[in-house]
């Protein structure tokens, strides 16, 4: 558990940030530090050079803006968990942060940071695909937007460009994402999700209108469930439609299988919390 | 009860703890200290073809890279409890294995260097070159025929063969029983993960050829007698072993492992002091484990509920090689409590220990009675569920009645130790009071038919504490190699402040605390005016140590009786002081007086400073007032008592939760109630954490899965509702403080009571056991299969 040497460096500007990390090949930009540096004490990773960016006090703040909610990117766990502003139009997401891991990594660990390492086991990636969240990327050639649609690409990847920062998260101010939760069975030991599920949904007359589902922990990377989805989308919201659509989840979909967990109860469990985040909605 | 035993007097060890000031291994640097770090096997079972160690020598900052074959003069590490008459099989490490490994993690180079990251670098540079060999991780596999073979010296793997009781006598006891219960138990690799984990610096003086040693030890005068005598074969003289602080150890730092052997070589080869601190990976791998018993039981019973007969046979996984006291855990701690609270008549228990490329499995709190209890308080919940009995009723009709006192268990299982005393009722009974069992059935009832499973789980446990009568465990008896007797030394400066000096090595139980309360009692001392000291070779008397929850009863006792010696010199001074016959003298409340005149006194001040200056002191008396005395315990203590915890299932999930823990312990007197409460709440959390979520697992190829926290899931506090905790006092006959022992109580009692829940909880299934750890997936599957 001692990392590999590394060189260290502060950066004090996004620019200068982003130009550090143009310059050195082998660098790794430094958040909150709790996957990386786990990473590299375990040398899973043994960057060159780390470009601590937890300075950059502009990326730290979440306000209302227009249409709609801005979330720098350094934007702790605890302060996604605890914003108003987060509580009261996307639900989803506070849930997920107020149970990521324990008080020590929600007061360290970054919004950001856990977007831009995308573990398969993470649990913002599910919370974000059901609010339909925007990604603000910038990187040499400039700023630009990813949808969350195309954002996880694959096991440990995303549509962040290498040398490219994610500076913010975007989540749309509507009644859809007003009415959005998170629920997670966590892994005993870590206390990563075996199965995460974020949910948004819109309803009409007591039926269902629209509906956003993401799952976390349950693939090798986070997926949107359309099965689920069309599967309740324009059906009255009961017991017996929800458990329709729940019984749809993860289908299709290639589920993860370890030594501890089986893939045919991780499927079951996400049958199982999609009802129950649907359920917590209706 | 005196002024502070029996009174939750605040930890003298405290203030240090919460500042930070308390120094632990790592805190300690020394001038021109160097680093090691160990290089370790990658695989399960190989021979080691080869090790380049060319390119890590050359990194900078490297004093060196040393192999197992630098080493070939030191002795391998002593297996110092060969029970079941292990004599040439006893495979242990050596401080580098040479030409094979038996386990992944085993230590086959080091690197020392200026700093621990360029150790790390160059260790990370060393390469080597394997053959592979077939693995075989569990120990019912590695004793089937054909299973890959570990040591040339232990045929078909198995270590040793060890048994109690009568086999036939059982057997036919179990021919004539009404009902017979078969049934595998399997209690499954526990990883300790005490808060530190291990460490040595090692310091060495050509000039006059002496070690100084910083161990993360449970028991410093253990580690100096079997590093010295054992393995480098130098006089205990040349080496002082100092415990500093310890962050825990759970016994797995009781043993002599091969890095403080190796750290201590090293220092005297290169001249210049050195520390290993192992990581939390490496803590994982090469640390001792516990448990792993797979375990066949038969239990015969008649119709009415009582028990005829249990036959035991257990297949116990000792891992690759054997650590110190491996061989004494699966036998002398286990199946001699094979009778638990109960009279059973006929009682047989049969041991294979077997070597399995896994690593060491040694004594992990509780140390074979926590496995002995899971046996005995499952089969007790297995016949009541045959019979259709209630669990309650069944345990009732089978103990041992209070009046039976002294109780010899059947077919002389304990081999001669006797229940000296107990009343298991009562406890029982407590606990039925805090806790209404008629309406939980009826509850239990009613939110079955609305899908929810509750759950109770009963242990009415017995345990042995206060290791041990030396002649019983020794070399003639148990094969334990010593004694176990624990010693104290108590000084009485000339101001009437007294140190007591101690062979127990506390690391976190708060013995610091609780013998200063017994001896400020007994002398009549304010509290502060003790200062307990412990954990160094230098300055304290030979003891045993720390474990096997004998601190109290075993260390606590020997500062009791070396405190009456100090009292008797006292009253001879005290008495000459007064001018007054010594028969004609009493000692209270830290005073010497003249019987019937309290007035013509000495305070123990006085007295002590007249001792301590020696101008005048009565015929045939040196000065001071110091005294040592050594306790050996005629028996062990029996603790017991009542663990009751109820369980609720998430039937869509298989998830247990805990819902409600209560604990009615009898440990004897009481000399501090939050230090024992503090230790029966640790106890139950690692109890229940076995049943429900821990578990140390292999794969095929000898790669430990869960060889981290993100995989080995041990307690949090909200893992546990509020412990509901009461007890009854029995007190020990055989100590004069009364006192059993506390320390291993929870994790003894606790796992079957949660066990038993849950099983009971998935009755409607149809489900009468099921093997720890009780995951929600184990028990998701068989609600499926159940048909739910
Ligand atoms: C004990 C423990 C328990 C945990 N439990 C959970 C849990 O239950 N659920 C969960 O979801 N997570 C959990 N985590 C992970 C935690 O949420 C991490 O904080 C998070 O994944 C990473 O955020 P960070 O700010 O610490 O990033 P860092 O570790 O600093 O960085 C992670 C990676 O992202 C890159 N990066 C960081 N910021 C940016 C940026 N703005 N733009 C581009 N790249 C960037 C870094 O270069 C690095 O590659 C746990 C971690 C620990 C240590």
């Amino acid at each position: 558990m001692y990392a590999a040497e590394f060189d260290y460096v502060r950066a004090s500007s996004i620019e200068e940030a982003i130009s550090l990390k143009a310059e050195n090949d082998d660098s790794s930009l430094l958040a909150g530090g709790h996957s990386l540096i786990p990473a590299m004490k375990l040398r899973l990773s043994t960057p060159q050079k780390l470009i601590d960016i937890s300075g950059l006090d502009q990326l730290k703040k979440i306000s209302k803006n227009g249409s709609h909610i801005s979330i720098g990117s350094l934007c702790t766990h605890k302060q996604c968990a605890e914003s108003e502003i987060i509580q009261s139009n996307c639900p989803a997401l506070s849930d997920a942060a107020s149970v990521i891991g324990d008080p020590h990594v929600r007061t360290k660990g970054t919004i950001g940071g856990a977007l831009a390492h995308s573990d398969p086991q993470a649990d913002y990636p599910g919370a974000t695909l059901a609010l339909n969240a925007t990604f603000v990327a910038k990187g040499p050639s400039g700023e630009r937007t990813i949808e969350v649609d195309d954002y996880f690409i694959g096991l440990w990847e995303t549509a962040l460009g290498e040398g490219e920062l994610l500076t913010e998260i975007r989540i749309a101010i509507n009644s859809m994402n007003a009415n959005s939760c998170y629920v997670k069975f966590p892994q005993p030991a870590s206390r990563y999700p075996y199965v995460g599920c974020g949910v948004s949904l819109s309803s009409n007359n007591g039926t269902c209108s629209d509906i956003r589902v993401g799952f976390s922990g349950v693939g090798e990377w986070a997926f949107r469930d359309s099965g689920v989805e069309s599967t309740l989308k324009g059906q009255p919201l009961n017991d017996s439609t929800i458990a329709s659509a729940a019984d749809k989840a993860a289908e299709g979909k290639t589920v993860l299988n370890d030594h501890f967990v089986s893939e045919e109860y991780r499927r079951a469990m996400s049958k199982v919390y999609a009802k129950r985040a649907m359920m917590q909605l209706s | 009860m005196g002024k502070y035993i029996g009174e939750s007097v605040l930890r003298k060890e405290d203030p240090r703890m919460v500042t930070g000031e308390a120094k632990y291994l790592d805190d300690i640097k020394i001038p021109g200290m160097l680093y090691a770090v160990v290089k370790r096997s990658d695989y399960a079972h190989a021979k080691i073809k080869n090790i380049d160690t060319s390119e890590a020598t050359k990194m900078p900052g490297v004093l060196g890279v040393w192999t197992g074959k630098d080493f070939e003069d030191v002795n391998p590490m002593p297996c110092a409890w060969q029970a079941g008459g292990i004599t040439n099989n006893a495979n242990t490490p050596r401080v580098l294995e040479i030409d094979k490994v038996t386990f992944t993690g085993q230590g086959i180079a080091v690197v020392v260097a200026e700093d621990r990251n360029l150790a790390e670098d160059a260790c990370s540079k060393i390469n080597v070159e394997y053959e592979e060999l077939p693995v075989v991780v569990s120990a019912e596999d590695a004793i089937k025929p054909g299973a890959p073979q570990l040591h040339e010296n232990a045929p078909n793997n198995i270590c040793m063969e060890w048994e109690c009781g009568n086999e036939d006598g059982t057997d036919k006891a179990l021919s004539n029983s009404d009902v017979v219960v078969k049934e595998q138990l399997v209690n499954q690799r526990l990883i300790p993960n005490s808060m530190e984990p291990r460490g040595a610096i090692a310091e060495y003086k050509s000039a006059t050829e002496e070690f100084t040693v910083w161990l993360t030890s449970q028991a410093p005068h253990v580690h100096r007698l079997l590093a010295t005598a054992f393995v480098f074969g130098i006089p205990e003289t040349k080496m002082r072993v100092i415990a500093p602080h310890v962050g825990g150890g759970f016994g797995c730092k009781i043993f002599l492992y091969p890095e403080y052997c190796l750290v201590i070589a090293l220092a005297k080869k290169i001249g210049r002091p050195i520390k290993w601190m192992e990581t939390r990976s490496e803590n994982f791998q090469a640390t001792t484990h516990g448990r792993d018993h797979s375990t066949q039981i038969q239990v015969g019973a008649s119709n009415d509920g009582t028990i005829t007969s249990l036959k035991v046979n257990t297949v116990a996984n000792l891992g690759g090689t054997l650590s110190t006291i491996a061989p004494g855990i699966p036998t002398t701690l286990y199946g001699r409590l094979l009778s638990g609270t109960y009279k059973f008549p006929n009682i047989y228990c049969g041991v294979k220990g077997v070597y399995t490329n896994t690593g060491m499995v040694d004594a992990y709190r509780g140390a074979g009675r926590p496995e002995a209890t899971y046996v005995v308080e499952r089969a007790l919940d297995l016949v009541a569920n045959k019979l259709g009995m209630d669990v309650v009723d069944v345990r009732k009709k089978n103990f041992i009645q209070k009046d039976q006192f002294p109780y010899t268990p059947a077919d002389g299982i304990t081999k001669g130790l006797e229940y000296d005393s107990g009343d298991y009722e009562k406890p029982l009974n407590k606990a039925l009071e805090m806790f209404n069992y008629t309406q939980f059935r009826e509850e239990q009832k009613k939110s079955r038919s609305e899908g929810k499973y509750l759950g109770v789980g009963f242990s009415t446990y017995i345990e042995a504490c206060g290791v041990a009568p030396s002649a019983w465990v020794g070399v003639g008896g148990e094969g334990w190699g010593a004694g176990l007797w624990e010693s104290a030394n108590i000084r009485v400066h000339l101001t009437g402040k007294v140190v007591v000096t101690t062979g127990s090595s506390p690391h976190g139980q708060g013995t610091e605390t609780t013998m200063a309360q017994i001896a400020a009692d007994e002398l009549g001392l304010p509290f502060d005016d003790v200062d307990v000291q412990y954990n160094d070779t230098l300055g304290t008397p030979f003891g045993y140590g720390t474990y096997g929850s004998r601190s109290a009863a075993v260390g606590g006792t020997a500062v009791f009786n070396a405190v009456q010696k100090v009292k008797q010199k006292a009253l001879r001074i005290g008495a000459h002081m007064l001018e007054a016959s010594a028969d004609d003298v009493v000692y209270e409340d830290g005073k010497v007086s003249v019987k019937g005149s309290p007035d013509q006194a000495k305070t123990i001040q006085e007295i002590a400073g007249a001792a301590a200056l020696g101008y005048s002191l009565p015929e045939g008396d040196e000065p001071f007032l110091d005294e040592t005395a050594y306790f050996d315990p005629p028996n062990t203590t029996w603790p017991f008592g009542t663990h009751i915890c109820v369980v609720e299932i998430e039937e869509e999930t298989g998830s247990v939760k805990v819902k409600k823990y209560l604990a009615v312990d009898d440990v004897g007197n009481v000399v501090n109630p939050m230090v024992v409460d503090g230790q029966i709440h640790g106890g139950i959390a690692q109890g229940v954490a076995q049943a429900l979520w821990e578990s140390g697992e292999y794969n095929e190829s000898g790669e430990l899965m869960s060889g981290s926290l993100i995989d080995y899931a041990i307690p949090r506090t909200d893992c546990l509702p509020n412990l509901e905790l009461d007890r009854t006092v029995t007190p020990s006959p055989t100590n004069p403080l009364g006192v059993k022992g506390v320390g291993e109580t929870g994790t003894i009692a606790s796992t079957p009571a949660v066990v038993n829940a849950v099983i009971d909880a998935l009755a409607p299934f149809g489900v009468t056991n099921l093997n720890m750890p009780l995951t929600s997936q184990k028990i998701w599957n068989v609600i499926q299969k159940k048909g739910g």
